[in-house]
C-alpha cells in the first residue's frame, strides 16, 4: 500500500475512539435475548403469548367438541336416541369419531405452533 | 381356551422380547443410552414405542370388561387417555424435551433452582411409578391364571423378571426397540381376532348389544347404552372428574414423560406426540368392539365377575375349532406384552429416580442405574404379591388422579408462568397429592359411602386438580423473593426453537451432576 502510493499522507495521531460517530453494532434479536434488556424480553414474551394463545384456542376447542359431550347428552336427551348406521349415536361419537378430531386438533397445533417459531427465528436472526 | 396355545404364546411374546432386547444391548454402552437412548430416536420408532409403553393392561383388557360390565359411559376412559395426549401435546411436549432434563426431578429443579422440589417430584415418580406397577403384577397374575392355571404370583414374578433382565442389560436404548415391536403387537393381537369376530356377528344378523335382555350381574339394555356414568349416584359429576383425571393425568405419568427427553428436539417431540396421538386413536377403538359383543356371545362373565377376561375368551367362544383357540392365544400374546411393555416403562422411570436420588453417590453412572431398577421393581412386586385383591382398575385411577393433582399443575405453571416459586410448586404438590391420595385411599379402605361423598371421594380429581392449582399459584404469589434467579435464561430454554443460537444457561444435566459430585465430596454433607 505504502509502495504504490507516491506521496505518503501525513500521519494522524488517534488519541480516543470516534465516540461521537454512529454505532456499526448489529444488534440482532439473540443478542438482545442473551442481554436480557428489555427488548429481549419483549421478543420473548411475544413468542410465549402467541404459543399460550395457541394452546389455549385448541384446548377450548377439546372443552367444547369432546368435553362438551356429557353436558350435550344431560341438557338433550333427544340425542340418545339418534342412530347412525344402527348404532346409537353417543357410541358413534365416543367410540370412532372423536379419536379423528383429537388428531385432526393435534395437527393443526404441530403446524400453528410451528409456524409460531419459525416467526420468531426470522425476527430475532434478522440483522 | 387351551392351556398349550397360551403358554407357547405367552412363551413366544417373552422370548421375542429378550431377542430384540439383546439386538440393543449391542448399541447400549454410555449412561446417556440407558437413560434417555442417547436422544436420538425417531418419531415414528418413539411414538411406537410410546404407544406400546402406553397401552397398558388397563387398556388392553380393562377396557373392554368395563364396556362390557357397564356400557358407553366407560368408552370415556380410552377417550380421556388419547386426549390426555393431545393435552401434553399442546402444553407440555416441546417445552419438556426443551428442557434437557432427564427426570421429571430434573425439570423440577432447573426450573425452580431448589433442591426441596427436586426431592418432592423423586418422592412422587416413585410413587406414583409403584402405584402403576403394582396393577401390572397383579394383572400379569391373573392372566396367566386364566390362560394357563398358574397360581397368580407366577405371572407377576415372569412379568418382574424379564423387565428387569432387559432394563438391566440394555437400559433405554433395548427398551425402546422392544416397546415399538409390542405396540404392533398389541395391535394385531386386537384387530386380527376383532376381524373375524365382526364376520361372526354379522352373519347371525348383527343383533344389537343395546337391545340384549342381558341384565345379569350389569346394567340392563337401556342404562347400558347411556354415555352418562350409570353405576353412580352422580353421573354428570363423575364423568368430568374421570375426564379431568384422564386429560390432565397422562402428563404427569413418570414413564410418559420420561420418554420425551429421548427426542432430538423440541420439533420432533411434537411431532411424536401426533403420531402418538393417531396410534392411540387406531388402538382404542378395538376394545370397545370386544366389550360389545361380549354382551352378546359371553353375558355369563358378568354373572361370574370376570368381565376382564373377556378379550381372551371371546375369540374361541365365537369362532370355535382351532381357529378360535388360535385367535385367543393371541390375544393372551398381546395382553401379555401389555404387562411386559408398560412395566418396563415404568421401570426405567422409577430406577432413573432411584439412582440419581438415592444410590448416586453409592454407586457410579450405568451401575447406580441398574441398582435402581432392581429396587423399582422388587418393591411394587411384593407388594403384588402380599396385597391382592386391591384391583387393577382402582390403583392404575388412583396413579393418574395423583398424576392430575401434582405434576400436571408443576408442569403447566412452571412451563407458562414466570412467577412460580419453589414453596408455591412443593406446597402445591403436597396438597394435590395429599387430597388425591387421601381421596382414593379412603373409597379403598372404606367403599360404603354414598351420594355426594361418595362420588366426591371416589373420583376426586375434579376438585383435588384445581385445589392444586389454586395452591400453586397463591403461594407462589405470596413468596415473590422465592423467585427463581435465572428465570428468564430457563424461559428461553424452555420456548425457542434449538436452530436459533442463543444463551440457555448451562444445561440442567451439568447442573445436577455438578451437585451430585458436590454433595459426595463436601464435608459438611
Amino acid at each position: 500500500m505504502t509502495d504504490s502510493s507516491p506521496a505518503p499522507q501525513r500521519r494522524v495521531r488517534v488519541t480516543s475512539p470516534r465516540t461521537g460517530a454512529p454505532r456499526t453494532r448489529r444488534a440482532t434479536g439473540t443478542s438482545e435475548i442473551d442481554a436480557q434488556s428489555d427488548v429481549g424480553e419483549i421478543y420473548m414474551s411475544s413468542l410465549l403469548r402467541a404459543q399460550l394463545r395457541l394452546a389455549a384456542l385448541v384446548l377450548v376447542a377439546v372443552g367444547v367438541l369432546v368435553a362438551g359431550l356429557p353436558l350435550a347428552f344431560q341438557l338433550f336427551p333427544g340425542l340418545l336416541d339418534i342412530r347412525v348406521l344402527g348404532m346409537p349415536l353417543p357410541w358413534v361419537l365416543l367410540a370412532f369419531a372423536v379419536y379423528p378430531v383429537l388428531l385432526a386438533l393435534g395437527w393443526l397445533y404441530v403446524r400453528a405452533a410451528e409456524r409460531n417459531e419459525r416467526d420468531f427465528t426470522d425476527v430475532v436472526e434478522r440483522r | 381356551m387351551s392351556a398349550g396355545l397360551g403358554i407357547t404364546a405367552v412363551l413366544l411374546v417373552v422370548v421375542a422380547t429378550l431377542s430384540i432386547g439383546a439386538y440393543g444391548w449391542r448399541f447400549s454402552r454410555t449412561t446417556s443410552d440407558f437413560f434417555v437412548a442417547s436422544r436420538s430416536v425417531r418419531p415414528a420408532l418413539n411414538a411406537s414405542a410410546i404407544g406400546g409403553e402406553y397401552l397398558s393392561a388397563a387398556s388392553f383388557l380393562g377396557v373392554a370388561g368395563l364396556v362390557l360390565a357397564f356400557g358407553t359411559d366407560m368408552l370415556w376412559y380410552p377417550v380421556g387417555w388419547t386426549a390426555g395426549y393431545l393435552v401434553l401435546l399442546v402444553l407440555v411436549a416441546a417445552p419438556l424435551r426443551r428442557s434437557g432434563a432427564y427426570t421429571l426431578p430434573d425439570f423440577a429443579e432447573a426450573r425452580l433452582e431448589s433442591r426441596s422440589v427436586r426431592g418432592t417430584s423423586s418422592l412422587l415418580v416413585v410413587a406414583v411409578g409403584w402405584l402403576y406397577l403394582m396393577p401390572q403384577f397383579q394383572g400379569a397374575g391373573l392372566s396367566l391364571g386364566t390362560v394357563a392355571g398358574t397360581p397368580p404370583w407366577v405371572g407377576g414374578l415372569l412379568v418382574g423378571a424379564v423387565v428387569l433382565v432387559n432394563v438391566f442389560c440394555g437400559g433405554m436404548r433395548s427398551i425402546t426397540f422392544v416397546q415399538a415391536f409390542q405396540y404392533w403387537l398389541k395391535l394385531t393381537a386386537l384387530l386380527v381376532p376383532a376381524m373375524f369376530l365382526l364376520l361372526v356377528w354379522g352373519g347371525d344378523g348383527a343383533p344389537s348389544p343395546a337391545d340384549a335382555g342381558v341384565v345379569a350381574a350389569g346394567v340392563g339394555g337401556d342404562a347400558w347404552a347411556s354415555p352418562l356414568e350409570s353405576s353412580s349416584a352422580h353421573p354428570l359429576y363423575t364423568t368430568y372428574s374421570i375426564i379431568v383425571a384422564t386429560f390432565l393425568g397422562t402428563m404427569g405419568l413418570p414413564h410418559v414423560v420420561v420418554r420425551f427427553y429421548t427426542n432430538p428436539d423440541g420439533r420432533t417431540a411434537r411431532r411424536t406426540t401426533l403420531v402418538v396421538l393417531a396410534l392411540l386413536g387406531l388402538f382404542y377403538v378395538l376394545p370397545p368392539v370386544y366389550g360389545a359383543l361380549g354382551r352378546l356371545y359371553a353375558p355369563d362373565l358378568l354373572t361370574s365377575g370376570a368381565t376382564d377376561t373377556v378379550v381372551l375368551e371371546l375369540p374361541a367362544r365365537m369362532v370355535g375349532g382351532l381357529g378360535g383357540q388360535l385367535l385367543s392365544a393371541l390375544t393372551a400374546a398381546g395382553a401379555f406384552a401389555a404387562f411386559l411393555s408398560t412395566s418396563s416403562g415404568l421401570t426405567i422411570a422409577v430406577a432413573g429416580v432411584i439412582s440419581q436420588d438415592v444410590l448416586a453417590r453409592r454407586f457410579r453412572g450405568v451401575r447406580s442405574f441398574q441398582a435402581g431398577a432392581v429396587v423399582a421393581v422388587v418393591v411394587p412386586l411384593l407388594l403384588a404379591v402380599s396385597a391382592e385383591g386391591v384391583g387393577v382398575a382402582r390403583a392404575v385411577g388412583l396413579a393418574f388422579a395423583v398424576a392430575a393433582s401434582t405434576f400436571c399443575p408443576l408442569l403447566v405453571l412452571g412451563i407458562w408462568w414466570r412467577r412460580l416459586t419453589d414453596v408455591g410448586a412443593v406446597t402445591g404438590m403436597l396438597v394435590g397429592g395429599a387430597l388425591s391420595g387421601g381421596a382414593v385411599v379412603l373409597t379403598l379402605v372404606d367403599g360404603s359411602m354414598t351420594g355426594w361423598p361418595g362420588a366426591l371421594v371416589s373420583q376426586p380429581a375434579a376438585w383435588s386438580v384445581p385445589l392444586a392449582f389454586a395452591t400453586m399459584v397463591v403461594v407462589s404469589l405470596l413468596t415473590p423473593s422465592r423467585l427463581p434467579v435465572h428465570v428468564s435464561r430457563t424461559m428461553v430454554r424452555l420456548h425457542t426453537p434449538e436452530a436459533v443460537e442463543l444463551d440457555r444457561g448451562p444445561s440442567p444435566l451439568d447442573r445436577s451432576s455438578r451437585g451430585s459430585r458436590r454433595t459426595a465430596t463436601s464435608p459438611t454433607r
